[in-house]
C-alpha cells in the first residue's frame, strides 16, 4: 500500500471493494430467523445424541419439539468448558466415529486440553465461513497470502490455510518459525495479506523496520489477525508499521475455529454468521441479557456443526453487541473487539471493569504499554483500587512537577476509560512479579478477606 | 561549565535508599552531595559524582532507573545576604529556578556552593556569568572534593 497513514473506520475505504463471498452473508433479517430458527430445531435434535446434552435437556424440561421461537433458545441448558473437559476426549461427538474426518484442540494452558471433531460436511462449512470474512476484508483470487499461524491442533493455521485456497488465492504455509525468516519470504513471495496474531504482526512489523525495510518496500495490503485480544491502538500501530489494513476476526475451537464473526471494510465491529450460530450476550452474573449495545459475556449456539454441536455455549469473551446496519449490506450481527473475559471482570463500586480497560488507557498515555499490576481492596465500605505501574527508564524526568503530571495523565486515563477512579503508583521497574506465560495482572485482596 | 547531575528514581519505601548508595560504594564511586525530592508515593534523588556515566551505567545495570541532567554550580558569599545577593542576579537576568539545593563542601567564610536547575543550563550559564556571578567548573568543584 502506497500510504502509511491511518484509514478512518466507520465507512467504507476509499477504493476498497465490498464484496460478498456468500449472498447468504446478506440475507434479510427476517429469512434469517426463519433460518436460525428451522437449524436451532436440528441442532437440538442432534445434541439428543449425546448423552451429556440428553441429561441436560431432560434436566431443564426441554425438547427439539419445544423449541417453537428464537425466544426458546433461552430454555436451552448452558454448555461450559469443564462441560468438554468432563466428557475428554470426545464424549460430545453426535455423529459415529467414522463420520469424522478432523480433529482439533484447544490448548491446555488452563487445564486439561479439549477436543473437536468436524465431519466432512463441517470442514466444507467451516471452510466457507473462513472464506467469508477474508473477501469481506480484500482477499482476492489473484494475492498471495502469508500465513504465520502455527498449524497443529490449534484450529488458527489449517482454518485459515482451507478458506485462503477456498478463495482461489496463493497460501504461503509459512507456520511458526523466526521472524526474520517470515520478513523474507514475505518480501520474496511477494505476499499481499498476513495472517497472524496480532502481536506478531507488530513484531513482523518491528523486525522489518530493524532491517531497513520500509512499508512500501513490502506487498502487503490486508492483514487477518485473530486468536488473541487486542485494542485499536495495536490495529494503528500494525496498520502503521506494515502499511496495510488490519481486519479483526473472532472464533474459538469450541465452537469451530476461526469464521464465527469477521470484520467487513467498515471494520467497526465482526459480522457474527448468523446463519451458522446464535449468538447471546449475557450478564455473566444473572445470565439474563445485558443491556442493547452494552458489553457482556458471549453465549454461543452452533446451528449447523454436526460433530460436535454446542449449546448456549459459555465462551467467557466479554464483548457488545451492534445491531444497527452497517454500510456494508451484511445482516449479520457485529460484535465489538473482545475486551476481557468474564473470568477476569472485576466490580468496582458496581461498576463492571476489565484489566484490559487499564491497560488501554496506559496506551494512550505512551504508545506501548508498560508493566502493571491492578490491586483491589476494601478497607471501609466501599471499593479501592490501586494500580502499580512500573516507570520505564525514558519515563524518568529529574523534575518532580513532570513526574506528578505523569502519574495524573494516568489517573485521567484510567478515569476516562474505566469510569473510576484509580489511585496510580508509580513503582521501578521490575518491581512487579513476572510469571512465565500470562503475567499476573489482578490481586483482589476483597475475595481474600470473605475467605 | 555545567555540572552532570544524576537523577534516580526512588520508590518511597524501606531501603530503597541503600540500594544506589551500596551499587555505587561496591563500584568504588564517590557520592560528592546529594538531594532527595520526594512525595508521599516516590522520590527522585539526585547526585553528583566525578566519574558520571560509569555511575550511570552500574546503576542501570542493578535495575535503577537515572537520567542525567545538567546543572550549574554557583559560588555564593559565605556571609549573611550573601544568597539574596545571588539570586538578585538571577532575577536580573530573567533566569526562573526550577529546584536547588548546596553542594557538600564549602569554603568556610569565602563561599557556599550551591547546585541550581535552571531551564537552558548553557544559555544560563552565560547570562550569570555577565551579572557577576561566579559559576564553579566541574573540574574546580571535584578538585574542592578531594
Ligand atoms: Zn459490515
Amino acid at each position: 500500500m502506497a500510504s502509511s497513514s491511518i484509514v478512518a473506520r466507520g465507512a467504507l475505504p476509499p477504493g476498497f471493494e465490498n464484496r460478498l463471498y456468500d449472498p447468504a452473508e446478506a440475507l434479510p433479517r427476517d429469512e434469517l430467523s426463519a433460518l436460525q430458527l428451522r437449524r436451532l430445531q436440528e441442532t437440538v435434535e442432534r445434541a439428543a445424541r449425546v448423552p451429556s446434552y440428553r441429561e441436560a435437556l431432560g434436566r431443564a424440561g426441554v425438547s427439539a419439539a419445544d423449541i417453537r421461537s428464537l425466544d426458546d433458545l433461552r430454555r436451552l441448558p448452558f454448555t461450559v468448558k469443564d462441560d468438554l473437559r468432563r466428557n475428554y476426549p470426545l464424549g460430545l461427538l453426535a455423529v459415529p466415529r467414522e463420520q469424522v474426518v478432523r480433529i482439533h484442540g484447544s490448548s491446555g494452558t488452563t487445564g486439561r486440553p479439549t477436543f473437536v471433531a468436524y465431519t466432512r460436511r463441517d470442514l466444507d462449512t467451516w471452510t466457507g465461513l473462513v472464506a467469508r470474512f477474508l473477501v469481506a476484508g480484500g482477499l482476492r483470487p489473484e494475492h498471495t497470502v502469508h500465513v504465520a499461524f502455527g498449524y497443529g491442533l490449534f484450529t488458527g493455521g489449517f482454518g485459515l490455510h482451507y478458506g485462503i485456497e477456498r478463495v482461489g488465492a496463493a497460501v504461503v504455509p509459512a507456520g511458526g518459525g523466526n521472524t526474520p525468516r517470515h520478513v523474507r519470504l514475505i518480501q520474496d513471495l511477494g505476499a499481499q495479506v498476513l495472517i497472524c496474531t496480532p502481536s506478531y504482526a507488530l513484531h513482523i512489523g518491528e523486525v522489518a523496520a530493524a532491517e531497513g525495510l520500509r512499508p512500501d518496500d513490502l506487498a502487503l495490503r490486508f492483514g487477518h489477525f485473530g486468536g488473541e485480544p487486542w485494542t485499536e491502538e495495536l490495529r494503528q500501530e500494525i496498520e502503521r508499521s506494515l502499511g496495510i489494513l488490519a481486519f479483526n476476526n473472532y472464533g474459538l475451537s469450541e465452537v469451530i475455529g476461526p469464521g464465527v464473526a469477521g470484520e467487513c471494510g467498515v471494520r467497526e465491529g465482526m459480522h457474527v454468521q448468523e446463519d451458522h450460530f446464535i449468538v447471546e450476550c449475557l450478564d455473566p452474573k444473572t445470565l439474563e441479557p445485558v443491556p442493547e449495545g452494552e458489553v457482556g459475556e458471549l453465549v454461543i449456539t452452533s446451528l449447523t456443526k454436526e460433530a460436535t454441536p454446542v449449546l448456549r455455549y459459555r465462551t467467557r469473551d466479554l464483548a457488545a453487541l451492534d445491531r444497527r446496519p452497517c454500510p456494508c449490506g451484511r445482516t449479520g450481527v457485529r460484535m465489538g473487539r473482545v475486551v476481557g473475559r468474564s473470568d477476569d471482570m472485576l466490580i468496582i463500586r458496581g461498576v463492571n471493569v476489565f484489566p484490559s480497560q487499564v491497560e488501554e488507557a496506559l496506551l494512550r498515555v505512551d504508545g506501548t504499554a508498560p508493566q502493571y499490576l491492578i490491586e483491589v481492596s476494601r478497607p471501609g465500605a466501599l471499593d479501592e483500587v490501586k494500580v502499580k505501574v512500573e516507570l520505564r527508564p525514558g519515563d524518568l524526568r529529574d523534575e518532580m512537577r513532570q513526574m506528578i503530571e505523569l502519574k495524573d495523565r494516568i489517573d485521567r486515563e484510567i478515569h476516562a476509560v474505566t469510569g473510576i477512579r484509580m489511585s496510580i503508583e508509580l513503582v521501578a521497574p521490575g518491581a512487579l512479579e513476572r510469571s512465565p506465560g500470562k503475567a499476573r495482572r489482578v490481586i483482589d485482596h476483597r475475595k481474600a478477606a470473605v475467605a | 561549565m555545567q555540572i552532570r547531575q544524576l537523577s534516580l528514581f526512588l520508590e518511597n519505601k524501606p531501603g530503597q535508599l541503600r540500594i544506589p548508595a551500596k551499587v555505587l560504594g561496591d563500584a568504588g564511586i564517590d557520592i560528592l552531595t546529594m538531594s532527595l525530592a520526594d512525595t508521599h508515593q516516590f522520590g527522585i534523588l539526585r547526585l553528583v559524582v566525578k566519574d558520571t556515566d560509569r555511575a550511570r551505567a552500574v546503576l542501570e545495570d542493578a535495575g535503577v532507573v537515572v537520567n542525567v541532567t545538567d546543572v550549574l554550580a554557583v559560588d555564593v558569599p559565605d556571609r549573611p545576604g550573601g544568597l539574596a545577593s545571588v539570586l538578585e542576579a538571577f532575577e536580573n537576568a530573567g533566569l526562573g529556578i526550577e529546584y536547588m539545593y548546596p553542594f557538600a563542601t564549602r569554603e568556610r567564610g569565602r563561599y557556599a556552593t550551591l547546585l541550581f536547575r535552571l531551564e537552558d543550563p548553557a544559555k544560563a550559564a552565560s547570562l550569570l556569568q555577565q551579572h557577576g556571578v561566579r559559576l564553579v567548573s566541574p573540574a574546580e568543584l571535584f578538585a574542592r572534593a578531594g
